[in-house]
């Protein structure tokens, strides 16, 4: 079992290195996972993403497609591979402390 | 060079060679799955692919259910009139409920991704196609040696 250290505790990770309970995650948190993922600073736009992606979450189960994200969260494909670079789903799944999406699209 | 398989993969290029709908499909959802993984990707339309990249063909493409066992159906009656429009519209119902977007708009979304898209040369000149036929996603027209340069220091997906 992996674990990590972060905003202050010593947090389990899942397989795919993503936070095992969500319950775990706040804000300093995804701040500080998303350092380690090479973003410096969550802006507004990086929140609207991540916010989006949790509220789904809570509703279905799974994380939102990219197709979804960039139709529902107003953010579009090309900001959203600026704004997480390498793997937008992936990277904002585990940013948002969300297991890592199951959809192919 | 030690080769070890768990090493991920970084980069591909994929050719589409069919311009059926279920040939089509494959290459771009590996395209766009590529990318949602950090993967650098890009797409090689060949042959009768090309359709997929023409601007008056790409919301059109067809089922086939002729020549295709693993529709189920006998030949004889797959070639009835208005069974592959059928096959079709039923697949790309199917097709919408996975959220996955027509063939124009997938392809934009795999643009947008930092995908790149090239059509084939050789097809080219034997369609006489014309640069004004092409979706503007298409970054060029280029040869067979062009791709393998492009393709250099990553796998390649022949679909």
């Amino acid at each position: 079992m992996q674990t990590a250290i972060l905003g202050g505790k010593t947090l389990t990770l899942d397989a795919d290195g993503n936070l095992a309970d969500r319950n775990d995650w706040n804000e300093e948190v995804a701040r500080e996972i998303a350092a380690l993922e090479g973003i410096p600073e969550l802006t507004p736009q990086h929140w609207a993403v991540l916010n989006f992606m949790r509220s789904v979450f809570d509703k279905e189960g799974d994380s939102p497609s990219i197709r979804r994200l960039t139709k529902e969260s107003g953010v579009d494909t090309k900001t959203l591979y600026q704004l997480f670079p390498k793997g937008p789903a992936k990277k904002a799944a585990r940013i948002a402390g969300l297991p890592k999406p199951k959809g192919c699209i | 060079m030690t080769h070890n398989s768990t090493q991920p993969i970084e980069k591909v290029s994929i050719i589409v060679s069919h311009g059926s709908l279920e040939g089509v499909y494959p290459g771009l959802i590996m395209a766009n799955g590529a990318r949602m993984e950090g993967i650098e990707a890009s797409l090689f339309f060949t042959f009768f692919g090309l359709d997929a990249v023409i601007k008056k063909r790409m919301n059109n493409l067809k089922v086939a259910t002729v020549g295709n066992p693993a529709m189920h159906m006998p030949t004889l009656l797959g070639a009835l009139p208005g069974m592959s429009s059928l096959a079709t519209s039923m697949m790309k119902k199917e097709i919408e409920k996975l959220d996955i977007p027509p063939v124009g708009e997938f392809l934009t979304m795999i643009h947008d991704t930092g995908a790149e898209i090239y059509a084939c040369r050789a097809t080219v000149d034997m369609f006489h196609l014309k640069p004004d036929d092409f979706c503007p996603e298409v970054d060029g027209v280029i040869s067979v040696g062009q791709f393998y340069e492009k393709a250099a220091g990553g796998q390649i997906i022949f679909t």
